[in-house]
């Protein structure tokens, strides 16, 4: 993803993603994926091309666009940070380290640094339950995270 | 010949470094002129040891662990390339006390082989299942899977084979096998492993599957928090098809059967099995009322098979060494073995496969060997976010589906969180619900709005405001969400949160009495 990309780049990208994913069957998620693996998130102006394509609504399209998690409306920051908040986690500490996250970064869940570099957001469970509490940094996850390892994966994440 | 080196490439073997210590091996390896050969197995599952790092002798293999990159000098000095002594060596990883003590049946080759090398799958009893189930009729491999005592381990518990019985009952020129791999619930990680540590037992279970009800596509529906899993499962996926096991002669049988990972998108609720199928068309994940079954009417409206990773990835040993090998584990209606995940305040957490039978006291202690911060385990949660919470009372609890029902508990998909004695369970119970709020799908109203209302009462519990009102408020609420929900989402909430209330009272009324006094 990158920051020079231009509204017409961005529209390329998406037309070329759904001639090649229209096809399948159930196509929409897939499609939305890869959207969304290309440029970092799904734009609005994504609706319009997908729904004639798939033969949707633009409403249904937004509807399964909003109705995950996973998919983000908005350009994120550099990285995605992600802290886990279910219970296996917080038997291990995981809400301390989630304000400490926040006050590190001066953002809240959803928000973005003042720098651009980390987007934060909770996730529940990524599976790491026997090396809890768990932090995902993109496609990274990181286990038995202190107050300061999360401190380092942020320095590195700026850096 | 090159001696062979193993470092797992499971994720949470990652996520304390896996990647790094490989890295360190391979460049010290090559400094220090030593042949060596690494392999990128799946974890044992002894994830406080992890990096685990094993070396093939003439002995067996010898297990080093926890390794970081900073003991790798320190390994090659010791010659740990000859399985030499050092301060981190485990010796003999088969003699290790915690993998001996198991009965890994499902997981049998996790960790042991190359996850994603055909051939090593197949030298280690692999695709026998399949070559079995080739022989029989459609009908004979439901019995074998009926017969075995197989119940869905995602946590519903519905015998497998019945469920197959009907999707091969349907008349109908397109059937699915659908895998469910949208793991969420919290404490479980086996299902990861599987398709980490051993992709093909899952493609060969689902083919089985395919062969036995007449199946010709077949769909994982994976999690978006399980990358490494996405990576080993295609590329298992395409060794298979270039080797016959997949595609449209499955290994000359003239039957066909494809397969594709589908990426899931983060909403907890899409586990269930009818907003799942809604998930794969493409839909939001709404829950289906039911019926129509999804045996009868699933995925695009044709008869689909949902199962668990793991009810799937039990099929191959089933079929492999049949129905009666399998149900001589377990007890009472529960056969067959429960890979047990153990996962929050333990010393020891990490996977454990055993029969039904064992109590919950054996896996918090002699597996997991205490809480890992030395205070006394207070509760535990067994079966995910809508599972019960459990006193130190009820710790002699044998893990059987029946057993758990009768103290109202599930076994779900078999994830144990321990909590030591700081936990506040009225904050546990307000998580609960706030869960539920966060992933409900909306739509039926029990679960959408009850799951926010509860949050508030249980607020207004732990602030002490109309104490004995609320407390009977929140016990009807749960009433209605148990008795009105549509899915488990909402139908399930009130187990966290009134085995919170009854079994810790004192955290829900303590501080209320007080100020009332």
């Amino acid at each position: 993803m990158s920051d020079l990309q231009t509204t017409q780049e961005v529209s390329g990208i998406i037309d070329a993603l759904i001639i090649k994913h229209q096809h399948q069957p159930g196509a929409l998620l897939p499609l939305l994926h890869a959207i969304q693996d290309s440029i970092g998130y799904v734009p609005e102006t994504a609706y319009l091309p997908i729904s004639k394509a798939l033969s949707l609504s633009v409403a249904e399209v937004h509807g399964v666009v909003t109705f995950y998690h996973h998919f983000r409306l908005h350009k994120p920051g550099r990285h995605i940070m992600q802290i886990c908040r279910a219970e296996s986690c917080q038997a291990m500490g995981s809400e301390a380290l989630e304000a400490h996250a926040k006050k590190c970064l001066n953002v809240d869940y959803h928000q973005t640094t003042a720098d651009d570099a980390i987007t934060l957001e909770p996730i529940y469970c990524l599976g790491n339950c026997a090396l809890s509490p768990s932090v995902m940094i993109d496609d990274e996850v990181y286990g038995r995270v202190s107050a300061t390892d999360l401190e380092a994966l942020i320095a590195e994440a700026r850096a | 010949m090159s001696i062979k080196v193993y470092i797992p490439r499971d994720s949470s073997a990652l996520a304390v470094g896996a990647e790094k210590v490989a890295f360190a091996i391979a460049a010290e390896a090559k400094a220090r002129g030593a042949d060596i050969e690494i392999v990128r197995n799946g974890s044992r599952g002894l994830y406080w040891l992890e990096t685990m790092v094993e070396v093939a002798t003439d002995q067996g293999r010898v297990a080093y662990g926890p390794v970081t990159v900073k003991d790798v000098p320190a390994l090659f000095d010791a010659d740990f390339i000859h399985g030499k002594p050092h301060a981190l060596s485990l010796g003999l990883t088969e003699e290790i006390d915690w993998l001996k003590k198991q009965q890994r049946l499902t997981f049998a080759r996790v960790g042991v082989t190359n996850p994603v090398c055909l051939n090593d799958y197949i030298a280690h009893d692999g695709y026998k299942g399949l070559n079995n189930a080739l022989k029989l009729s459609g009908a004979d491999i439901v019995k074998t899977v009926t017969d075995s005592g197989l119940r869905g381990r995602g946590g519903a518990a519905f015998p497998t084979g019945i469920k197959w019985n009907t999707v091969l009952g349907c008349a109908s020129e397109q059937k699915y096998i659908v895998c469910n791999a949208d793991e969420g619930d919290s404490g479980t990680y086996s299902d990861r492993m599987i398709m980490e540590g051993d992709p093909f037992v899952l493609i060969e279970g689902m083919t089985i599957a395919a062969i036995a009800v007449g199946a010709t596509q077949g769909y994982i529906y994976l999690r978006s928090e399980y990358p490494h899993a996405l990576i080993a499962l295609n590329e298992a996926i395409d060794a298979a098809n270039k080797a016959g096991y997949l595609g449209d002669d499955i290994l000359g049988s003239g039957k066909a059967f494809h397969l594709e990972v589908r990426r899931a998108a983060g909403a907890y609720v899409c586990g269930e099995e009818t907003s799942l199928l809604e998930s794969l068309e493409g839909k939001r994940g709404l829950v289906r009322f039911k019926p129509p079954l999804p045996a009868i009417e699933g995925l695009f409206g044709k008869p689909t098979v949902v199962n668990n990773v793991i009810s799937l990835a039990s099929v191959p040993i089933i079929l492999d060494k049949g129905a009666q090998f399998y149900a001589d584990y377990g007890m009472g209606r529960s056969r067959g073995t429960l890979p047990i995940q153990l996962a929050g305040n333990l010393k020891h957490c990490g996977l454990v496969e055993l029969a039904f039978g064992a109590t919950l006291r054996e896996l918090l202690y002699d597996f997991g060997g205490g809480s890992a911060t030395g205070k006394q385990i207070r509760a535990v949660q067994v079966g995910g976010p809508l599972g019960a919470f459990l006193p130190e009372s009820q710790f002699d609890t044998p893990l059987d589906y029946e057993e758990f029902s009768k103290i109202w508990a599930v076994l779900g998909h078999g994830g144990i969180v321990a909590f030591d004695d700081t936990v506040d369970m009225s904050k546990m119970a307000r998580y609960a619900f706030e869960f539920c709020a966060v992933e409900s799908c909306g739509k039926c109203t029990p679960c959408r709005i009850g799951s926010t209302r509860g949050v508030e009462v249980i607020d207004k519990i732990r602030a002490g405001t109309d104490h004995a009102k609320n407390i009977q408020l929140v016990r009807d609420l749960s009433d209605t969400m148990l008795n009105g929900s549509l899915c488990a989402l909402g139908g399930m909430t009130p187990y966290p949160v009134l085995s919170a209330l009854n079994h810790f009272p004192q955290d829900f009324g303590v501080s209320a009495e007080t100020k009332l006094a």
